[in-house]
């Protein structure tokens, strides 16, 4: 009875102490390729865009904070006081304070947060110069267009952003009502634009970053802002366009727009 | 060969799990925040700007 007790054990263990073989390496090996290439899937569709969208997020509220308070140390009436005069006022809505236009930013270089209500109160996503993909896109959220115009000036002020993937700020550029805000915020207030109108185009469509967008040669006169990004989702076959007009400028001075909390309860 | 792992690693099972877990958080995290967004500039190329 003993006896056969210890052989019966002998011979549970003698499996475990099997001989690491070619075939069993390469299996081992395969099934780790396909669970790595399943938790790829995951991170791209999901975890990925998590972990960048929060860091988005939370970068445009450190900048805003940070601006809010460089704000208040100084004199308080600066930036309302000193605004950069426009050359071509604007000759539709009256714009209640003329807008302070920023100097183009060098690449890469942050110079405003996106709020866009529809997307989330939450929604802050920092905007810098540039639309190259290793340099602004991928590591930033937001780029502008160089060449093209700043916020609040007369003309487009055209970025773009990803649609899917890497925090996909424009994820759901598809989603905004006529009329949604979209605000601009930088170290001197809130520009406010309001959504107007989608298009799909093809990929060399250049004349939406027109200063009137898809007009040659016409005058400029009123302010416009370009979102780019693709379509459809996770494809480069054609890009959705959606087109906002300005609205008003807020200095720091006068404290965030109510803009800001537009229809976020909708 | 993971079979020649968990034989390799000290202690009672729990002890081993322990470390196990602790070895795929790591492999997770490198992944997750190196591993991927590197391949994803290469397998995945995306263009949002019209050009």
């Amino acid at each position: 009875m003993d006896e056969a007790t210890i052989e019966s054990a002998d011979e549970t263990r003698t499996p475990t102490r099997r001989r690491i073989t070619v075939t069993g390496v390469l299996g081992d090996l395969l099934l780790t390729a396909g669970v790595i290439t399943l938790l790829y899937v995951g991170w791209q569709l999901w975890i990925g865009d998590l972990i960048y969208g929060a860091q988005r997020n939370a970068t445009g509220q450190e900048l805003s904070e940070e601006w809010e308070q460089e704000y208040a140390a100084p004199a308080p009436s600066e930036a309302a006081s000193d605004p950069v005069p426009s050359d071509a006022p604007s000759p539709e809505a009256p714009v209640a304070v003329e807008p302070v236009v920023l100097p183009e930013p060098a690449d890469a270089e942050v110079f405003g947060i996106m709020h866009i209500p529809r997307f989330g109160a939450d929604y802050q996503v920092p905007m810098a110069g540039g639309v190259s993909r290793p340099r602004t896109l991928d590591p930033i959220g937001i780029g502008h267009y160089p060449g093209t115009m700043m916020p609040g000036e007369v003309g487009n002020f055209a970025v773009a952003a990803h649609r899917t993937t890497y925090g996909k700020p424009f994820n759901r550029i598809a989603e905004l009502h006529i009329n949604d805000a979209i605000i601009v915020e930088t170290a001197d207030g809130w520009y406010a634009y309001r959504f107007r109108t989608l298009e799909y185009v093809t990929p060399d469509e250049v004349q939406v970053l027109l200063p009137v967008p898809q007009v040659e040669d016409a005058p400029p006169g009123s302010r416009y802002i370009t979102l780019t990004s693709c379509s459809p989702m996770f494809a480069m076959t054609e890009r959705i366009v959606a087109y906002g007009v300005f609205e008003s400028f807020t200095p720091r001075a006068a404290g965030a727009p109510a803009a800001l909390t537009d229809g976020v309860a909708a | 060969m993971y079979a020649a792992l968990w034989h390799a690693l000290p202690g009672p099972w729990w002890v081993r799990v322990l470390i196990l877990v602790v070895l795929i958080v790591a492999v997770l995290y490198g992944l997750f925040v190196f591993g991927f967004p590197w391949i994803s500039q290469l397998v995945n190329p995306q263009e949002v700007t019209v050009e």
